[in-house]
């Protein structure tokens, strides 16, 4: 029995250090996957896909989709929530990625974190200067409730948050709109057509 | 009339340097977020759209122009502006209480402003000085308190707010000693040509220095316009704050709105 209760506390031990990632590494994996997708020599279109399958494993889509919506998300049906996530995620996948796949071989360096709580640890880095461009600061806001799975919820960039900005851009869309949610499916379908 | 047109366009100017060299202001409770209110939308849409136009044809292809300079006259010319802005963030930080930094910014200017070349090289950086904050007149008003008012779309000069077009024109109210040493200073070496040429180049530095983002964050946003409000906005708020790393609590606790949502 006492065999049992060491092994089980060893297992768990081990099962605990084997898979629970730190946001710090995870950060620093999942932008050194990204750079070697950019510095491959293949086409843009051939890129945008490789990070948009990055960015499925790495973003959660999800929460990033019900944030940008704002306090719209509480008036949405079960049908109109799936219909959002859907298109949603297409955006998403689209706008990130073709913004991601302006850049050639990015060095990014992680440098600090910071747990804030439970739920979110903020990760600091740098995206090294080129001669086109001066030093970038990025800071990575990681959903950590799952410790074993940790996702990115929004980027930081100088202090600017992409996903504060795109909730914003989303309310105006509404607001312009007498809050007309089929007039954002409209836009966020258009832009993932094109 | 003459001096009506040189305080408009100053002022005109003074805007854009202030918003595009990335000092900003936004009046917000601390910690949280508030988007600034579009009274003016429509006409602050339109005048959008006249700045993208005059982008497209003058103002950036001129900022690429620039790019093409040689590597040290386009630091040079970025270190001169930077270094000209001091007369304008020392004041404020005298204005918001921070003597040690305005003791700080008068040492770099002297510094800068000599052994510097007339600032054309940074010694004061290369000295280990602490890095260089712009502040101006906006954000000591946002310290003060006085809130961001209506957003506004400013012609030629792109986003700003009641408050800031405000700030700004105590600039050439006397709050400036550049403006104030150029236009007013009866003497041979400056003149109002100087002065506007300087805010002229301090703007094209700024747009040069920003090309390839803009285009990526056009091409990616559903509503380009309501992208660059929110950005503004934010870096005012960031400003007025004094956020900056090893701030992380003021800059990222208390969003209430993550909280909510539980997709795991």
């Amino acid at each position: 029995m006492k065999k049992i209760i060491i092994f089980l506390f060893i297992f768990n031990l081990s099962n605990n250090y084997v898979y629970s990632i730190e946001p710090d590494i995870f950060v620093q994996s999942t932008v050194n996957r990204a750079s070697q997708i950019l510095s491959k020599n293949i086409t843009k279109e051939e890129k945008i896909n490789e990070l948009k399958s990055i960015a499925k494993e790495t973003v959660d889509i999800i929460g990033v989709g019900f944030y940008s919506l704002g306090s719209a998300r509480k008036g949405l049906d079960e049908n109109q929530k799936k219909q959002y996530l859907k298109l949603f995620e297409n955006y998403f996948l689209k706008s990130f990625s073709s913004r991601l796949a302006e850049y050639t071989n990015p060095e990014i360096d992680v440098y600090g974190k910071e747990k804030i709580n439970e739920n979110y640890t903020i990760v600091n880095s740098v995206l090294s200067a080129t001669s086109n461009r001066p030093e970038v600061k990025i800071d990575w806001r990681i959903y950590t409730k799952n410790p074993n799975n940790p996702l990115i919820r929004d980027l930081i960039i100088e202090g600017l948050s992409l996903a504060r900005t795109q909730k914003e851009e989303f309310s105006s869309i509404l607001n312009s709109n007498n809050g007309d949610i089929e007039v954002l499916f409209k836009t966020l379908e258009k832009f993932s057509n094109n | 009339m003459r001096k009506l047109i040189l305080v408009i366009v100053s002022i005109f100017l003074l805007a854009f340097s202030a918003n595009a060299g990335s000092n900003g202001e936004l009046v917000l409770e601390k910690n949280k977020q508030t988007e600034i209110k579009d009274c003016f939308e429509k006409l602050n849409r339109a005048t959008f759209s006249f700045n993208q136009s005059l982008d497209k044809t003058i103002i950036k292809p001129v900022a690429k122009s620039y790019r093409k300079l040689p590597d040290p006259i386009q630091r040079g010319t970025s270190n001169v502006v930077r270094n000209l802005s001091n007369l304008i963030t020392i004041p404020n930080n005298i204005l918001q209480g921070d003597i040690k930094t305005a003791f700080i910014n008068t040492a770099r200017l002297a510094v800068n402003s000599t052994v510097g070349l007339l600032g054309t090289i940074d010694v004061a950086n290369k000295m280990g000085f602490p890095k260089y904050v712009k502040e101006d007149y906006g954000q000591t008003l946002g310290v003060w308190g006085f809130g961001p008012g209506c957003y506004l779309v400013l012609p030629v000069l792109g986003p700003s707010t009641i408050r800031d077009t405000a700030g700004s024109f105590a600039n050439v109210l006397g709050g400036d000693p550049w403006y104030n040493a150029s236009v007013h200073g009866n003497n041979e070496f400056l003149s109002q040509k100087v002065y506007l040429t300087s805010k002229a180049l301090s703007g094209i530095d700024f747009r040069a220095d920003n090309v390839e983002s803009l285009d990526n964050l056009e091409m990616n946003s559903i509503d380009f316009y309501a992208s660059i409000k929110s950005l503004y906005t934010q870096d005012r708020q960031n400003k007025i704050q004094n956020n900056q790393r090893g701030n992380i609590e003021v800059l990222y606790k208390n969003e209430e709105d993550w909280e909510e949502i539980d997709s795991q």
